[in-house]
């Protein structure tokens, strides 16, 4: 590698501390919302902190905003070091920040004040979608304007992925956001009834399959192998897995409506996509998991590469149990029940943020000219809270969410049902309890890492040296 | 859908899965002059490299099986456009199937107790079970899971009705619902006059209020409000008018409360339930909703003697 390239990594800085500081954002109002399900008073009886508008922006926050900065920090560092060559139009690059950050500051201000187009993930009203396409095409610009310059003649798999990523939600995004504005914080979609329900899922689900999953795996195709110190498993596997998760995955959104309005082709195509997408899922759990044999003895030193690992073991559980759950038979009793969000957040906390913490923490040393985080030990804390975190988080709500489903469809001799929904919820209070001390504990993970990257990245005072190297 | 959507559906489809198979068969072909197994590929991105391993055998058989269980499905179920399945599966009939052969095995019971007047019928302790749930299940939302109301749904448990608390009554006002209409006075009455009738009707349930405030509202009462609430505000069955004197208030009883409701008016609205749960289930509901006063009746009664 010509190591007289001058790479930009400002951008690459920014959007790593405010990956950090969304991140904490985000799951506080998480734990504030998983506490106000037990005790509803918590929204103090203000419209702003009602559970209704605080939940989207939750998702808003940790997915657009933590995720989205984490995989624009990872992907203009890929890319660069990738394709050997700095990136393309660097200003335009820094627009892409400020301009992200302009959509979350906006995101923050009116989801509050209940301005929202109630579309789940695509909440944000008109002008702030206009917003978001301008800065997600500028996204485009940049990294395929890289990409057309590079100085190496293949494509680096990590590319792949990361461009399927930006053209997808390129597309989702305009598509799904199609509406008529009536006043500057109201429109209305274009589309009706059973046909705004598909377009709405088409892009929720591959929401998740594009930029939760696709991005994330561009994460993962660099940062494993980089900290690994391996080459990756097998190139053909990552071909196939490739090719056939980007085009399965386009199909499944439906299977988030069965025994809906929605035409029952559509209910079977989603389903039969959705178990056609196990495999090409798992694909990239094993290129990722495989690059590390022949060092596995790395993972008992190294608290990044546990949370790299971690993250594919997830990844793994939540790509199983997607197409499982979208098996109509089995979908009648998960659907609506908080087995959707147990599942969400097997993906979300065990696999995207577990990714992002690996990678952050393998990103913030280099971008500030350290060796190693201000300190591994804590890398080390924070892995083992957040992974207690995850695993009482998504416990609890497997057995709230089949509990649920057991108790809505129990039916007494005389056709009745047992239970009244009511009572269900009294049931599933001791869940949400748990579900809440998983909250705490991923936050306090969070802190750790803000924490940590607070002090990797201050100014090092005249006199103090670092020490940090010696730590390790 | 018309027959070129439906090709176009049932030919894309195909054509993806089918293309997943190619992919992974002709990534998997062997080629001449690449490296072998356990050899990087030769390329190089900032110090990464790629093995030239096979695909895991395992992960193979899972993707063919998942894909020949896809093509097996399309085939027995509706998915390849118009093409209903060989099952003739659907939905639909599969719900009315299931509806079906419930009512099959519990409308004998239900009919039986169609039968039964509603007063024995609310103590038959297994009827007010099945009651029981179905009220849990479909009034508990709006009258609160022991009847005893909301603001704006009345409570039903304390034998004061604003429709008749007859057994038929009740049963009407389940069957075929009842709509409430009380017109908003504000434009007819003013502010000063509904200030007055306000007044008159806090004191009617017995409580102090201004003086000539209350005569003037009894003369704006008699004139306005009497046609329905009757002249002593005692109320009208026969038009839902509620009983202003017996400190029983739906939409609350607080001076405000009451301002607002002669002010704006008010519309209460319950659903009738003869098409969703039908005329049997209605009976039982009927009986059930009649024993959560059944106390309160045998105290009155009592005291009557």
């Amino acid at each position: 590698m010509d190591s007289a390239i001058k790479y930009n990594e400002n951008v690459v800085r920014q959007f790593a501390l405010m990956t950090v500081v969304w991140g904490v954002v985000g799951m506080a109002v998480g734990v504030l919302i998983a506490a106000q399900l037990i005790w509803p008073a918590l929204n103090f009886d203000v419209p702003w902190l009602s559970y209704g508008r605080l939940r989207p922006l939750h998702t808003n926050a940790v997915i657009f905003a933590f995720g989205g900065s984490a995989l624009f920090a990872t992907s203009y560092w890929v890319v660069q070091r990738t394709c050997h060559t700095p990136l393309f139009l660097p200003r335009l690059a820094s627009f892409t920040f400020w301009g992200w950050q302009t959509v979350i500051v906006l995101a923050a201000i009116t989801l509050p004040l209940g301005i929202t187009q109630s579309k789940e993930y695509a909440e944000l009203e008109w002008p702030i979608a206009v917003l978001i396409a301008v800065v997600w095409i500028s996204y485009a610009i940049v990294f395929f304007g890289t990409i057309v310059k590079r100085n190496v003649k293949h494509i680096y798999v990590a590319n792949w992925f990361y461009g399927a990523f930006i053209i997808t939600i390129a597309v989702l995004h305009i598509v799904n956001n199609l509406a008529i504005p009536v006043s500057l914080t109201k429109s209305y979609p274009v589309y009706a009834g059973a046909v705004d329900a598909m377009v709405q899922w088409w892009y929720g689900h591959n929401a998740v399959g594009f930029f939760l999953t696709a991005g994330f795996l561009g994460m993962m195709y660099y940062f494993i192998p980089k900290q690994a110190n391996r080459p990756i498993y097998s190139y053909r596997l990552s071909i196939v897995h490739f090719w056939a998760l980007i085009s399965t995955y386009m199909w499944a959104g439906p299977h988030h409506l069965h025994y809906t309005a929605l035409p029952e082709w559509a209910q079977s195509l989603g389903m039969v996509f959705s178990l056609i997408l196990l495999a090409p899922s798992w694909g990239g759990m094993i290129n990722g998991i495989m690059t590390l044999s022949g060092a596995w003895h790395k993972l008992r030193t190294d608290p990044i590469l546990k949370f790299l690992i971690v993250s594919l073991s997830f990844y793994g559980m939540a790509t199983f149990e997607g197409p499982m759950m979208s098996i109509k038979t089995v979908n009648a009793l998960s659907h609506y029940t908080d087995w959707t969000i147990g599942h969400v957040h097997a993906g979300a906390l065990g696999w995207v943020a577990f990714i992002t913490f690996g990678a952050i923490y393998a990103l913030i040393p280099k971008l500030y000219g350290r060796e190693v985080m201000h300190s591994v030990k804590a890398i080390e804390l924070h892995f083992w809270i957040a992974t207690i975190g995850v695993v009482l988080y998504i416990a609890a709500m497997w057995i709230a969410g089949v509990m649920q489903g057991l108790m809505w469809r129990a039916v007494n001799p005389d056709g009745t049902l047992t239970y009244t929904f009511i009572e269900s919820l009294v049931a599933t209070y001791p869940y949400y309890m748990v579900r809440l001390l998983g909250g705490i504990l991923f936050l306090i993970g969070m802190l750790i890492m803000a924490w940590n990257v607070w002090m990797t990245t201050r100014p090092v005072k005249a006199g103090e040296t670092v020490t940090a190297a010696q730590e390790a | 859908m018309s027959s070129f959507w439906s090709w176009y559906i049932a030919i894309i489809s195909l054509a993806n899965i089918l293309a997943c198979v190619w992919l992974i068969r002709w990534t998997a072909k062997k080629r001449p002059g690449e490296a072998a197994e356990h050899e990087t590929t030769g390329h190089e991105w900032d110090g990464l490299r790629e093995y030239n391993n096979p695909m895991p055998r395992w992960w193979l058989w899972l993707f063919y099986i998942s894909i020949v269980f896809g093509l097996i499905y399309l085939v027995l179920y509706p998915g390849l456009g118009n093409f209903q399945g060989v099952l003739g599966w659907s939905q639909y009939s599969a719900w009315e199937d299931e509806v079906e052969r419930v009512e099959e095995q519990v409308s004998p019971l239900f009919a039986s107790y169609a039968e039964m007047p509603i007063p024995e019928l609310a103590e038959n302790d297994e009827a007010m079970q099945t009651g029981r749930r179905l009220f849990g299940n479909n009034c508990a939302v709006c009258h609160g899971a022991d009847g005893g109301g909301r603001p704006g749904f009345p409570n039903i448990a304390n034998n004061v009705w604003q429709w008749g608390g007859e057994p038929d009554e009740i049963r009407k006002s389940v069957m075929d619902g009842r709509q409430a209409v009380m017109p908003p006075m504000g434009a007819a009455l003013g502010e000063d006059g509904v200030e007055e009738v306000a007044a008159y009707v806090f004191s009617l349930s017995g409580r102090d209020a201004p003086e000539d405030l209350v005569s003037r509202g009894a003369e704006r009462f008699a004139a306005q409000c009497a046609a329905c609430h009757g002249p002593d505000g005692q109320g009208n069955k026969a038009l839902g008018a509620p009983n202003l004197t017996d400190d029983n208030w739906t939409y609350g009883g607080g001076l405000e409360a009451i301002k607002t409701s002669i002010r704006d008016g008010r519309r209460g609205r319950m659903p009738a339930q003869k098409e969703l749960l039908g005329e049997d289930r209605v009976h039982v509901l009927a009986a059930y909703v009649y024993s959560l006063s059944a106390h309160e009746r045998e105290q009155e009664a009592g005291s009557d003697d």
